[in-house]
């Protein structure tokens, strides 16, 4: 296939953003104390990231004006189920804002009044990560859940897909969101200098880097195992042993050979490949470890872990759509 | 919407094309004759982009490919039209998420609704065959109507009622009708020549079916050439099968062994698979 960057984006960014989430969530309903500074401004996070991945992905359709028409076919389209999903999810997301926003402003006059917030400090306790009523936080985990199996299964489902067609997916959608949504909570909470939470959720990204690690390591494993069940023969029916397309029917090009074929050399490809593994995981688990391990809370260690994984799960997942061969390109093999 | 046929329906009625790589001889014909009827058509404009440029691209429906099969000096080169197969399982049908892509209870046709269409070109990851194309101008996905609107114009006269391909083919290498029909034209050639269905593997159940390639007695003179089929004597007898369906019948009809027999060693057996209507 050839990787869509608005596909890309939007996959990467939303997938973080359920992950920061999940971590939210969790922490909150593992009773870990967080400030309500920290708390708005790692859900704001969240809630920006998966608008703009909304946003991406609009730029996927070749008529965006019509996208509402897209939540009508849920009883058999994944893509459908994620159009709806997604919103439920933001909204959810937008919701547990407005709540901590609210929370710390109860009084909003005696707030206002101080103008500069000095005395928002002591309402922060009641109004932090502990204060999300549990209901909340199991609903944002359901829904970030739900979005990953629905984002997952639109690659899945496509049997003929023989790279996509796997659990591997589902785990490794899951598992890559869950990895950079914590480490991008670590790194919010010691900017914040929120030690409780950091030293909560340190570990989990570090072993949550580590299991999407590898989860994606066994599905390039898989991949570069995989016969592909189409051949020239069963596309054609033509029984020889060899068979050589010679004309594709065309001259130059046309929608099937751009949207299928990614046209990167073997060079590239194998750069992205090493991208994946270096940036995506090598070198934040790298960073991660040295943070624990000198029982730093600097936020630096977790910025640049962000900002290697960044065009590192890029990479990961420009080569989840390279990788994918489409048995229609049997068909057009050959100009002429 | 109530004419859509619900995902696992089987329906009673399943208009097809039937191809015969017997008798194509890669004229594009049929490529040119599709694209001037849904250019003009309600499936069009199917706008080509840079026509005189270097890279000029555009819309088709169809196209005829062309394969070698065997080694030098015994060679096949085969012309293989490949349209939307309207699967009677169509994988591109489900994954739509607006109702655009539909396939049509009472005839089995699969259509794209237009006006619905977000362009999101799911349907065309989820197409093996690689039938659908994206209208570059409109952004919409478009592809084989089987000429949904000439079939049934009333005002055309009945000869005239076929898809525009099969009007065109000069060598009569394109049927039209019923395949679930036991008793139309293309049921009978699909049973009495071994018709298959492509990539079979993915239990798509294409509509569309092929004739496979015979070897006729002058071709043989001798050493029995590298084809993809049965070169059975009386059956290539009748190379032009649209003349008489009869006359191919005798012993490569039905069974689905039916093109082995005589073929050289080493050809695959891909074409036995799919030889049911």
């Amino acid at each position: 296939m050839n990787p869509a960057f608005s596909v890309i984006s939007f996959t990467v960014l939303a997938g973080a953003a359920q992950g920061l989430v999940v971590a939210l969530a969790c922490a909150a309903l593992g009773g870990v104390a967080a400030g309500r500074g920290f708390l708005l401004a790692a859900l704001g996070l969240a809630l920006a990231m998966l608008v703009a991945g909304l946003g991406a992905s609009f730029l996927h359709l070749g008529r965006p004006e019509r996208a509402w028409r897209a939540a009508a076919m849920w009883r058999t389209s994944w893509l459908s189920r994620e159009v709806i999903v997604l919103p439920v999810f933001i909204a959810v997301v937008a919701l547990w804002w407005a709540l901590a926003w609210a929370g710390g402003s109860g009084t909003v006059a005696a707030e206002a009044s101080t103008a500069a917030g000095a005395a928002a400090a002591p309402a922060a306790s009641s109004a932090g990560l502990a204060a999300t009523p549990a209901m909340l936080a199991v609903a944002a985990l359901a829904l970030a859940a739900l979005l990953w199996l629905c984002t997952a299964q639109i690659y899945a489902c496509l049997r003929f897909i023989q790279e996509w067609a796997h659990p591997l997916t589902l785990v490794n959608y899951t598992l890559i969101g869950m990895s950079s949504g914590c480490v991008l909570a670590c790194a919010l909470a010691a900017s914040f200098d929120e030690r409780a939470l950091l030293a909560a959720a340190g570990p989990w990204a570090l072993t949550l880097t580590f299991a999407a690690w590898a989860g994606r390591t066994a599905a390039l494993m898989r991949n570069a195992t995989l016969k592909p069940k189409s051949t020239a023969q069963s596309a054609t029916g033509i029984r020889a042993e060899r068979l050589v397309q010679k004309s594709m029917g065309m001259s130059a090009g046309a929608f099937n050979t751009r949207e299928f074929f990614h046209r990167a050399s073997a060079l590239a490809v194998q750069r992205v490949r090493w991208a994946l593994h270096g940036l995506g995981f090598a070198l934040p688990a790298a960073l991660m470890a040295m943070a624990t391990q000198t029982a730093s809370t600097h936020p630096a260690w977790w910025w640049l872990a962000v900002a290697s994984q960044v065009p590192g799960l890029m990479a990961e997942r420009w080569l989840f759509f390279a990788q994918a061969r489409h048995p229609q390109n049997l068909y057009y093999q050959t100009v002429s | 919407m109530s004419s859509n046929a619900a995902p696992t329906e089987t329906l009673a009625r399943q208009l097809a094309l039937v191809i015969d790589l017997n008798v194509c001889v890669g004229c594009h014909a049929c490529v040119t004759s599709c694209k001037q009827w849904n250019a003009s058509g309600s499936a069009g404009p199917l706008t080509d982009e840079n026509p005189y440029g270097a890279e000029p691209t555009g819309t088709f429906f169809n196209r005829v490919q062309t394969w070698e099969a065997g080694s030098y000096p015994a060679t096949d080169t085969i012309h293989f039209p490949k349209s939307c197969l309207h699967c009677e399982d169509p994988p591109c049908v489900p994954v739509c998420p607006t109702g655009a892509s539909y396939k049509r209870k009472e005839d089995g046709i699969v259509l794209v609704d237009y006006d619905k269409c977000i362009g999101c070109k799911y349907c065309a990851w989820a197409c093996p065959y690689g039938a659908r194309e994206l209208d570059e101008q409109r952004q919409v996905m478009t592809k084989c109507t089987l000429c949904v609107d000439r079939i049934y114009d009333e005002l055309l006269p009945p000869e005239d009622r076929k898809p525009a391909c099969v009007k065109a083919c000069p060598t009569g290498a394109r049927l039209f009708g019923d395949v679930k029909d036991p008793e139309s034209e293309v049921s009978q050639v699909i049973r009495e020549r071994g018709g298959y269905a492509l990539m079979p593997e993915w239990d798509t159940k294409p509509a569309n079916h092929y004739l496979p390639r015979q070897v006729t007695p002058a071709a043989v003179s001798g050493e029995p050439r590298s084809a993809a089929a049965a070169p059975d004597a009386s059956a290539s007898a009748a190379p032009g099968r649209k003349a008489g369906i009869p006359g191919t019948v005798s012993t490569a009809a039905g069974s689905s062994d039916g093109q082995v027999h005589g073929a050289r060693p080493g050809l695959g057996l891909a074409a036995d698979r799919g030889g049911s209507a």
